[in-house]
């Protein structure tokens, strides 16, 4: 490739204009509506001179609750993206039998596939669960930000930079056509020379390079910055979900760096990690990149569980029920979470005993997760149950995820899995745990905590409208599924001969157009909320009437969370305050110790992106120089010794005044 | 409400009222020495993989030279003598940056920064030479997991030592300050633990390697 190193290849790698969509229809409408939306809300940031107070008050900002917010609105514009890639595949396969290919050519629904699959994971799920741990679990302990605040800043923007390369693929070039894991000796360079895999690999590096770091950061805080009084054992369980959580980011991300720098090594400098030749070995990428990849779907998981028990514990108006063994189930389930990776490869044929292993600590990890939906169940039994939208969600997901669990213990059996492995059956099977769970879940902590963040409750009706289309939705989109894999379906087909299963796939269809609506209601949502926040408005900081500390706080929390540290007795710390008729001090203020904000975040990030552009067009000279710039600005960050700065007992007195005066005029 | 009765001890006439706040400004540990070993396990977790992919394909030869034909220990006694020492002549720095003169301390981390020149120019040559007889990382599988795992701890210690200059500037600049400081016990972890990986290559690559 350095055969002939004149100027423009050094700039330009292999982009020319032909790798630009422009024959592309499909692509370059969306490009066209992509690049007119961005132009628009240019304009109108522009127009309204909010370009100054978003960097000051955002960018820039190291407050970890505004980093969560941000984290979150990622996460929903990517499940835009994701959710339009899910239904131009659900419309693809239900029209395309017999004579009729559909729309899609297979080359274009194949990248669909693959951009689904990755974004959904690595864009959506992990920035919503990012989002959640990053505002809340703070405030559930008591700190007044976390660990490493500029690292946070950082690791937000690495992801947004992940996220961008993948969104680019739409328009420059294309996408991986290799499904979501890239197994070689598909994504190898002989089978995949394009540009494809190469954004896979390097979006998903810098994403991860953030989220080894949040999980790092996280994690510290958990454990160094807890409220006086916060033992382990009195940590709230969503504090818990989120340290077992960052424990499996920091023991798994590393192996996901390390396989795909492998795979990057063997596209870019021809080495024979995983080629078929010269003593190779492909098996190796599929169980490094599954030791990263099933403990990532408990980095998922477990967070919402937090979130359920949370939920559940506060309208069923009682302590959650087995607070300790819930715990212990969390512990058990992290650790498990590490000895199951082969069982989404059982076809590869290593031999009885090692899959019976495997298999049998696969049904092992339903154990606990059934003692949790028992603690959830006992949590609602005899309580006064308050069917809030966020309760709404909780008991669908009960309902869903236990069906997905029993279809996922059914899949762990080696043999069954041997007949329903890559079938319909299988994305029925983690559709149905992924949306029931994990989606569910972000979605009761997003209307949960939605008050905290903005200070007023998000508009039932459409919560509820929301609800139905997407309860209803997944059931008809997925159900037919499991039926299809049954028949013998297989995954990843974009036409079909046989006209008996196309009804399947026009119910499934249905199913994906109903779950629109949920997205447009919860668009609606937001909108009507914004418009009707007055009437929605907390003033008490406590709407839903919560038990831990982060409803001690007003709503939204001031740039310090707490004027005075909270000194914690029992693991509902704010329900026990409210009991003890606690009051909240009114005078005595002291200065307060803040991180400033910086800018070091989003420009490493920007860079990075630079950096992974260039790398995945062979642009070498580009690369080097963004590649020198990363490095020389990382070191002219660390000679900045001048990174806080104390608010000042009168700023904390003010605020905390025009508390107590709100509050005042709303009794 | 029955719970309160039940789940916690009334705060009764004779137990004096529970506090909710700290008046004071609480003091909040620094956890850069924590996060920084955290982040150091994860880096093991990449070697790790790297380990675990030269023991899956350490012995692929693909018809190429194996590790006992071109792999050379006297070269590699030097360049281990060379990390190991450069390890102790770090702790030295520490004793030093304790009884805070940074003077010797300067010396002793510059010294540091040589040995490790040192073993980076030898690891080099290495490579060089192992590429001019057509033993490069594309001839087989084994080269390719040998090449990777020694390189990418050749990469650690070259980053080790471009932070060790950016961290004597600093200190030049700013003397031993609580903040710097810091940053030298966060070096100092990561020179000391790219050692110990560096005995595992050395155990398990070089010593294991020429072995029949």
């Amino acid at each position: 490739m350095l055969a002939h190193p004149d100027l423009t290849t050094l700039i330009f790698g292999r982009l020319t204009l032909e790798s630009l969509p422009l024959h592309v229809p499909i692509v370059l409408g969306t490009f066209a509506v992509v690049a007119l939306g961005g132009l628009v809300l240019v304009a109108v940031l522009t127009y309204f001179k909010l370009w100054g107070y978003l960097w000051r008050e955002w960018f820039t900002s190291i407050d970890h609750k505004r980093i969560g917010i941000m984290y979150m609105i990622l996460g929903f514009i990517m499940l835009l993206r994701g959710f339009a890639d899910a239904i131009m595949m659900r419309a693809q396969q239900a029209i395309s039998f017999g004579d009729n290919m559909g729309y899609l050519p297979p080359e274009h629904y194949d990248q669909i596939f693959t951009a689904h699959g990755v974004i959904m994971i690595f864009f959506v799920a992990m920035p919503m669960v990012t989002g959640l741990m990053n505002f809340v679990m703070p405030l559930q302990i008591g700190a007044r930000d976390v660990a490493f605040p500029f690292l946070n800043n950082f690791s937000f923007w690495m992801t947004v930079a992940g996220a961008l390369l993948v969104m680019a693929s739409l328009f420059v070039g294309e996408f991986a056509r290799t499904g979501w894991l890239a197994y070689p000796p598909l994504s190898d360079i002989a089978s995949s020379p394009d540009a494809g895999v190469d954004y896979y690999i390097w979006a998903l590096q810098i994403a991860g390079v953030g989220t080894l770091l949040s999980g790092i950061n996280l994690l510290v805080t958990i454990i160094k910055m807890r409220a006086p009084g916060m033992t382990m054992m009195k940590m709230p369980v969503f504090t818990w979900t989120a340290l077992c959580t960052n424990v499996l980011i920091v023991a798994a991300f590393p192996v996901l760096t390390a396989v795909l720098a492998l795979l990057a090594l063997d596209r870019y400098a021809g080495t024979n990690f995983f080629t078929t030749e010269l003593g190779g070995n492909a098996m190796m990428y599929v169980n490094l990149i599954w030791i990263w990849g099933h403990p990532e779907v408990y980095i998922l998981v477990l967070p919402v569980f937090g979130i359920f028990s949370e939920v559940t514990a506060t309208f069923s108006r009682k302590p959650l029920f087995g607070y300790t063994s819930m715990v212990y189930a969390t512990v058990v389930i992290t650790v498990l979470s590490y000895l199951v990776w082969l069982h989404h490869f059982f076809t590869m044929g290593s031999g009885a005993s090692v899959n019976s292993f495997f298999g049998i600590t696969t049904m092992i990890i339903s154990i606990p997760t059934g003692a949790k939906i028992f603690n959830w169940l006992f949590t609602m039994y005899r309580g006064r149950v308050e069917f809030e939208v966020p309760m709404m969600w909780v008991l669908a997901f009960m309902v869903t995820f236990v069906i997905g669990g029993m279809t996922g213990v059914l899949l762990a059996v080696p043999p069954a899995d041997f007949s329903l492995h890559n079938s319909l059956f299988l994305i029925a099977h983690f559709h149905n745990v992924i949306i029931g769970g994990v989606v569910f879940g972000l979605f009761a902590g997003i209307t949960y905590w939605f008050p905290k963040a903005f200070g007023f409750k998000l508009d039932p009706f459409w919560g509820k409208c929301a609800f139905w289309f997407w309860v209803v939705g997944f059931y008809f989109a997925f159900m037919p599924l499991y039926v299809l894999g049954l028949m013998g379906v297989t995954r990843r087909l974009s036409h079909f001969t046989d006209p008996a299963l196309q009804i399947w796939f026009v119910l499934a269809a249905f199913g994906a157009f109903l779950i629109l609506l949920g997205i447009a209601s919860m668009i609606i949502q937001f909108v009507v909320s914004f418009r009707r926040r007055e009437a929605l408005r907390d003033v008490t900081g406590d709407p839903w009437n919560g038990r831990t500390l982060e409803w001690s706080t007003s709503s939204p929390p001031p740039k310090y969370n707490f004027a005075f540290t909270p000194l914690v007795h029992d693991h509902d710390a704010w329900w026990m305050m409210k009991k003890h008729h606690y009051q909240r001090p009114l005078d005595g203020f002291i200065p307060i110790h803040m991180p400033l904000n910086t800018g070091a975040g989003i420009t490493l990030a920007g860079l990075s992106f630079v950096f992974g552009f260039a790398m995945v067009w062979y642009m070498w000279l580009v690369a080097i120089v963004s590649f020198a710039a990363i490095v020389v600005v990382a070191i002219a960050h660390t000679f900045n010794y001048h990174r806080d700065y104390y608010l000042t007992a009168d700023e904390v007195r003010r605020v905390e005044t025009s508390r107590t005066e709100l509050m005042a005029r709303h009794v | 409400m029955s719970e309160l009765s039940t789940s916690y001890p009334a705060s009764g006439a004779t137990a004096p009222p529970l506090a909710f706040y700290e008046t004071t400004e609480s003091h909040v540990p620094n956890g850069t020495l924590l996060g920084f070993w955290v982040y150091l396990m994860s880096d093991c977790l990449i070697f790790a993989c790297l380990f675990a992919t030269y023991g899956v394909l350490g012995r692929e030869y693909a018809g190429g030279p194996s590790a006992a034909e071109v792999l050379e220990l006297p070269a590699v006694a030097v360049n281990t003598s060379l990390l190991l020492l450069s390890s102790i002549t770090y702790g030295f720095a520490v004793l030093e940056m304790q009884r805070d003169r940074q003077r010797s301390m300067m010396i002793w981390l510059a010294i540091t920064g040589l040995l490790g020149a040192g073993f980076i120019t030898l690891e080099l040559r290495e490579f060089a030479h192992l590429i001019s007889i057509g033993a490069g990382p594309q001839r087989s599988a084994f080269l390719s997991s040998f090449f990777t795992l020694v390189g990418t701890h050749g990469l650690h210690v070259t980053c080790g030592i471009l932070w060790l200059i950016v961290l004597m500037t600093q200190v030049a600049k700013k003397g031993l300050i609580p903040a710097n400081k810091r940053r030298l016990m966060c070096l100092s972890m990561f020179w000391h633990f790219l050692d110990v990986v560096w005995v595992g290559v050395f155990s398990f690559v070089y010593l294991m390697g020429v072995l029949p």
